[in-house]
């Protein structure tokens, strides 16, 4: 809670900032505010679940803060990779900055919602500050698609979302989720059922559609690529996790009831399948690396929602868990991703595999960091991604989906052809004319692409650190 | 403690390496193999061949999933980490020849993959084992990959994706064990990893019969046995000379090491179910190895194949579910560490001397060259088993316990050695015998470095082949202990 004031009233604050027109001042400003707010966070861990009083909108309980805290740190590791944007002087960072505070509220909000509305209200919050910074490199065509795209779709799938919630609400006359939740298991009217189930269903496509899974996720790799690479790092980490935190929530605290998960798991079975698939065949045949990370983002949606059929009972068990690490890893190793590439891409205008040839001879650190990203991705031990795969695995093997962990695997161990790529580019193949050139990298930049292969190796070697905190 | 120090040792060295470059890396990183080795002959000597686990750590790595950091050594684990140990510092000794680019990344890339050898050979939980079978794969890729030959990109893409899948089935297979397992000792986790609760489950014939495939798969590839070795040849063939060393020297006993430890006692019966067509693949192995090798021009891939062979025998002897065959196993284990990585480094040398390795543009090299010429005949001897060298025993032994399952394929199996003689005593007279070539004026002789990395392998060859007792005591405990498991159900 006090997380989302902070952060709105000090985003305000940033806003007024651009008129001093002093661009260096604004990125240490940014690190300062994010840190504040993820000490902020923590102070409530294990307080118990606060709700404003009469009015429980929002709950901040263990679960609620854990995302928040993987949300803001993961804004707050990004931030140093905007660097270029301080130098350029017609960039409008501090309107950039403060649509990213912005969208963490959203964020916050959709990983402690106690009420559809603030649902609503999350995903819009979070969703408006995206669309426009999809658009915010004003004289490149492919960022306004990007937007445009993004923001018809978006408006389009948000459409959905809400017609879902109202036909919720007429079957069941409520927004708050645990009465939601109480009218399901206890129906007045058996022949509201189906609008419940229409509704229910709705609600799902919409939220799919939000966390990229398949078959919604056909607006993904174009908005991505158009998208400016800093801002779409921020896309496939904060806003991936924070809808894979509220479709959670969803499944956990408003369907729990036999009834309705027979109507909602096999469809959210069924697009996990779906998402994992087209997820990891899509990253085969791409050549450009941003393309690649974007179906690797799908896939991962795919690996999440896993966890999230698996789920058992109560919403803090092995489930929540192996979501939030597999989040945690996902993030931190997309991060590093999405920051390597975009300094080569910076250097050497090209986003393709080959512009990364050699990289391991003029830049040792950033080929190094984006290997431990790639390896993280991949699932391979020593990196955090192998324990996020594992946690999910796990959960989905206990509670019996022992087919669904099979194909998992199997898509695993496709996507370990496209994420050794770029290591090949790397490490194996000789520089070109384009690519002799060694990448300028700030001091700034090296140390936090090194704390995210820290971090990521960390998180591999002592898993215990973050698992079963919930 | 000693088992953590022997693991975290290298690792931290490689780490440290950093802050040397060119020859210092080198030197250092010699040092601490060495420093490595003083250690492992310290745990030899602390070793009480008569009781079990020793040096047991254990640190609870995922509290609430029951995993454990748990490391400990029986007598199987210590030859095989003594076997490492020495190793090591000999491949180290033998890359000083080369220079390579960024030395101290190649030398820290050797001490890290030591880390995982050690790892999986200690590790007593089947998450931990599993963890540290993929950290040694990981430096043996980037060594093969970023140093090795032309090909270099598409044979270690092929390795690292054959040997991924193989890991990924096995680990699928422990994730199903683990399920079965009870609470772990603490009880904050409903189940645990621990490579005794891990025996003590009592699956089912019918779910052995499928869990064996899974964790079999692992080591199949990783052994190689046919028909999973079809990424071996290329790989030891495209490797720089240390790392097709570490590869066939020390990472296909990991397969072997496996197969007693995570899969003998674990799915007793599917491995009974399974133990001959396993078998049948084993032999067919040591025949198409042997008899691929014959037809072989390059020096390196006649070596690769004639691996591909002896393995074949050793699994042959470790499932043939008898004391001798799996004692054989365990003494040839390290026989065949030593000769492999002679014979590697004998052919590094030639090559580096006449820039070739192709056997057909070889020849008469011995005039000149006394001292290779000897070394060379005994490491090969050593491999064709000859009596009085390490080859001898092993094999020896290893028949012997495939025979006592089943005479007929022991007879077939036999024909390994003869067939062995035949390639290896073919390439010998062809590449230091016979017509001299354009290279037998100019070659020249060891030199002093060179001799040393060889003399240590050379009294080996015969310490073992002569007083085998102390190296076949130290596992006979062991051997006892998984064999007892396997016929407990």
């Amino acid at each position: 809670m006090n997380s989302i004031i902070l952060l709105s009233v000090l985003g305000l604050g940033n806003l007024f900032l651009g008129f001093r027109r002093s661009n260096r001042l604004l990125l240490p400003i940014m690190m300062l505010i994010l840190g504040l707010v993820l000490t902020v966070n923590f102070l409530d861990w294990n307080t118990g679940a606060v709700q404003l009083i009469r009015f429980p909108m929002l709950t901040t309980d263990n679960f609620s803060v854990a995302f928040t805290g993987i949300i803001v740190l993961t804004a707050l590791l990004l931030v140093p990779f905007s660097q270029r944007y301080v130098l350029d002087e017609e960039a409008n960072l501090a309107e950039y900055y403060s649509l990213l505070l912005f969208s963490l509220v959203g964020a916050i909000m959709l990983v402690s919602y106690n009420h559809l509305l603030m649902l609503f209200l999350g995903i819009e919050t979070l969703s408006i500050a995206m669309y426009v910074l999809a658009g915010s490199d004003k004289r490149n065509l492919r960022s306004n698609e990007a937007a445009l795209k993004y923001f018809l779709m978006g408006a389009f799938f948000t459409g959905i979302l809400l017609f879902g919630m109202a036909l919720v609400y007429g079957a069941t006359g409520t927004f708050e989720l645990n009465q939601i939740s109480f009218a399901v298991q206890n129906p007045v009217n058996a022949s509201l059922r189906p609008m419940l189930y229409i509704g229910m269903l709705l609600m799902l496509i919409g939220m799919s559609f939000k966390v990229g899974a398949a078959p919604f996720h056909f607006w993904t790799p174009d908005v991505y690529e158009g998208t400016p690479t800093f801002f779409t790092a921020f896309m496939s980490t904060v806003v991936k996790v924070a809808g894979i935190a509220a479709l959670l929530k969803l499944l956990v605290q408003v369907f729990p009831a036999a009834s309705a998960q027979g109507v909602w798991l096999p469809t959210l079975t069924a697009i996990c399948v779906l998402t994992l698939l087209i997820g990891n065949v899509g990253a085969v045949v791409q050549t450009s690396l941003k393309r690649m990370l974007a179906y690797s983002s799908i896939s991962h949606a795919g690996y999440l929602l896993i966890a999230l059929v698996a789920y058992n009972g109560a919403l803090e068990g092995p489930s929540a868990n192996a979501v939030l690490f597999y989040s945690l890893a996902y993030s931190v190793a997309t991060v590093a991703a999405f920051g390597v590439l975009k300094l080569v891409a910076d250097a050497r205008q090209r986003e393709d595999y080959n512009g990364l040839n050699g990289l391991a001879k003029t830049n040792p650190l950033l080929a190094f960091c984006l290997t431990v990203s790639m390896l993280s991705l991949a699932g391979i031990p020593l990196t955090g991604g192998f324990f996020g795969k594992f946690f999910v695995f796990a959960a989905a093997v206990e509670n019996g989906y022992i087919g669904l962990v099979i194909f998992a695997l199997l898509m695993s161990m496709v996507s370990i052809y496209y994420y050794l790529r770029p290591i090949i580019a790397m490490y194996m193949r000789d520089a070109d004319d384009d690519t002799a050139a060694a990448v300028p990298v700030s001091t700034f930049q090296s140390g936090a692409l090194l704390l995210l292969a820290l971090l990521t190796v960390l998180l591999g070697v002592l898993p215990g650190l973050v698992a079963g905190v919930l | 403690m000693l088992t953590v120090l022997l693991l975290l040792w290298p690792v931290v060295a490689a780490l440290l390496l950093h802050f040397f470059k060119g020859k210092a890396a080198r030197v250092a990183a010699f040092g601490a193999a060495l420093v490595e080795f003083l250690l492992a002959a310290y745990a030899a000597l602390l070793f009480n061949a008569n009781n079990s686990g020793q040096f047991s750590f254990n640190y609870a790595w995922v509290a609430s999933a029951g995993i454990n950091f748990h490391l400990g050594m029986d007598g199987l684990s210590l030859s095989l980490v003594l076997l490492t140990t020495l190793l090591v510092p000999i491949i180290l000794l033998s890359a000083f020849r080369r220079n390579f680019e960024n030395e101290s990344v190649f030398y820290a890339l050797v001490l890290f993959m030591q880390t995982g050898l050690i790892g999986v050979f200690t590790a007593q939980d089947a998450f931990l084992f599993y963890f540290m079978w993929e950290v040694a794969l990981i430096p043996i890729y980037f060594l093969a990959g970023v140093w090795g030959g032309t090909e270099r990109a598409r044979v270690t893409f092929k390795f690292f994706l054959y040997t991924i899948i193989g890991s990924l089935f096995m680990l699928a297979g422990f994730v199903y064990l683990y399920f079965q397992t009870g609470p772990s000792p603490d009880g904050l986790s409903a189940h645990n990893s621990a490579l005794t609760s891990f025996y003590n489950i009592n699956l089912p014939v019918e779910t052995q019969l499928w869990v064996f495939w899974l964790i079999f798969a692992a080591f199949a590839v990783k052994m190689p046995i046919f028909p999973f070795h079809t990424w071996q040849p290329d790989t030891y063939t495209e490797s720089p000379a240390p790392a097709s060393m570490l590869l066939a020297g020390i990472m296909l006993k990991m397969g072997i090491y496996g197969c007693m430890r995570w899969l003998l006692p674990v799915v007793p019966l599917g491995v009974d179910y399974w133990q001959n067509l396993v078998l049948i693949l084993a032999v067919i192995g040591i025949i198409y190895g042997a008899i691929i090798a014959i037809r072989q021009h390059d020096v390196k891939r006649l070596i690769a194949y004639s691996s591909l062979s002896h393995v074949g025998l050793m699994i042959a002897g470790v499932f043939s579910l008898t004391q001798l065959g799996m004692q054989g196993a365990s003494i040839q284990m390290l026989a065949h560490g030593i000769n492999v990585v002679g014979l590697f480094f004998i052919a590094d040398a030639i090559e580096r001397r006449t820039g070739t390795r192709n056997i057909a543009d070889l020849g008469g090299l011995t005039r000149k060259a006394p001292a290779l010429t000897v070394c060379f005949l005994v490491l090969l001897l050593g491999t064709v088993a000859l009596p009085l060298t390490n080859g001898f025993v092993g094999e020896f032994l290893l028949l012997a316990g495939v025979y006592e399952h089943n005479a007929w394929l022991g007879a077939v199996a036999g024909i390994t050695i003869i067939l062995s003689a035949v390639y290896l005593l073919r390439m010998f007279q062809r590449v230091m015998l016979g017509p001299d070539s354009a290279y037998s004026a100019t070659f020249t002789d060891l030199t002093s470095g060179e001799i040393a990395v060889l003399v240590p392998l050379i009294v080996l060859v015969f310490w073992i082949g002569i007083f085998p007792n102390f190296f076949l005591h130290l596992s006979e405990g062991s051997v006892l202990g998984i064999l007892g498991e396997v016929v407990k159900r």
